[in-house]
């Protein structure tokens, strides 16, 4: 049960960005008005940060992740959240082995 | 006194099936940070300080000895910019709640407490008691079981002898696969994970979470510009 200093303003750091936006919506007050392009822009933003987070994991790790990270994208079509990372994660210690 | 607890009651019963369904995730996160070297204590300061899944599975994929504070902060400000969004909506429904009650209620706003707000609120005057009975307990179990996750994690030990470190790739796959809205999301969905596989080949980390979320931004912008008939680009406008 350790707390590290560092580890805790990393933690620290999350949380402000976090409760900020949490709070922006009373600066705002519900007046926010965006156009649809910049809607679609703002929607985008999840999937994006989403990606480029694992990106370098399922495209610039070897060939066994990229294969298991297509395979969960397929599954991800049918199965529910925990479905596609059994899915993702039996593909990839079976591609390991065989690659 | 029987209204308010009716009110925290109904929070508590319309919570309860997003409260179970997070707990699976939660042990995951909680197993995966241990794998990444967190305690379960600062696992469970976390949980209890940021409440916000998709950024906490983000941070501990960034995380690394010493951790890259600036990365993490930047990847949760990104991944939680929708909250910018969803309290603007959500604060005009508030308005039976002191100043304390609201500044403490939204600290908890998650995307499923969130969504089940608003239901609540076009059919009922949105109360303290509904929030705090929905909030309260999901924040609790949520913090409860991803400490619990990284304790037993933790006795696991190495996390890639199951494929556990492909968890997060797979995680994040089926994610995304939510917040799938067609075309636009293609687009930034290939330019993300392209730019960011090429800066992390070229520059390395922490700058391929900055280029992948750019550049995927920018294909959502230029992709939504192209689809809509007829409408000029507003910058095209005189």
């Amino acid at each position: 049960m350790t707390l590290d200093p560092h580890n805790l303003l990393a933690i620290l750091g999350m949380a402000i960005a976090t409760y900020a936006t949490r709070l922006a919506g009373l600066a705002l007050g519900g007046r926010l008005q965006l156009s649809p392009r910049a809607q679609a822009a703002f929607d985008a933003i999840p999937p994006a940060v989403l990606v480029a987070v694992i990106a370098p994991s399922a495209l610039a790790t070897g060939w066994p992740e990229t294969a298991a990270a297509l395979l969960a994208a397929l599954a991800a079509t049918r199965l529910p959240l925990l479905g596609v990372v059994a899915v993702g994660v039996a593909a990839v210690v079976a591609l390991r082995a065989l690659l | 006194m029987s209204r308010l607890r009716d009110d925290a009651l109904r929070g508590f019963r319309d919570i309860a099936p997003a409260m179970l369904a997070a707990v699976p995730i939660a042990l995951l996160l909680g197993a995966l940070a241990a794998g990444k070297g967190l305690s379960p204590l600062e696992t469970m300061v976390m949980g209890a300080l940021v409440f916000a899944g998709g950024a906490q599975f983000a941070a501990v994929e960034l995380w690394a000895t010493p951790a890259p504070i600036g990365a993490i902060v930047f990847s949760t400000l990104l991944i939680n910019a929708r909250h910018v969004l969803m309290s603007a909506s959500l604060v005009p429904k508030l308005a039976g709640f002191s100043a304390w009650q609201t500044a403490l209620g939204l600290y908890f706003m998650a995307d499923e407490n969130w969504a089940l707000a608003e239901k609540r609120a076009r059919t009922h005057k949105l109360t303290p008691a509904y929030w705090f009975g929905m909030v309260m307990p999901f924040v609790t179990c949520w913090v409860a079981t991803s400490t619990l996750g990284a304790v037993v994690g933790a006795a696991l030990g190495d996390p890639r002898r199951f494929g556990a470190d492909f968890a997060f790739t797979a995680l994040f796959i089926a994610l995304v696969a939510a917040f799938w809205k067609g075309r636009v999301t293609f687009w930034t969905v290939a330019a993300a994970g392209l730019a960011s596989a090429l800066t992390y080949r070229v520059i390395g980390p922490p700058w391929h979470v900055l280029a992948g979320a750019l550049c995927g931004l920018a294909a959502a912008w230029l992709a939504a510009g192209a689809g809509v008939d007829g409408e000029p680009a507003p910058e095209a406008r005189p």
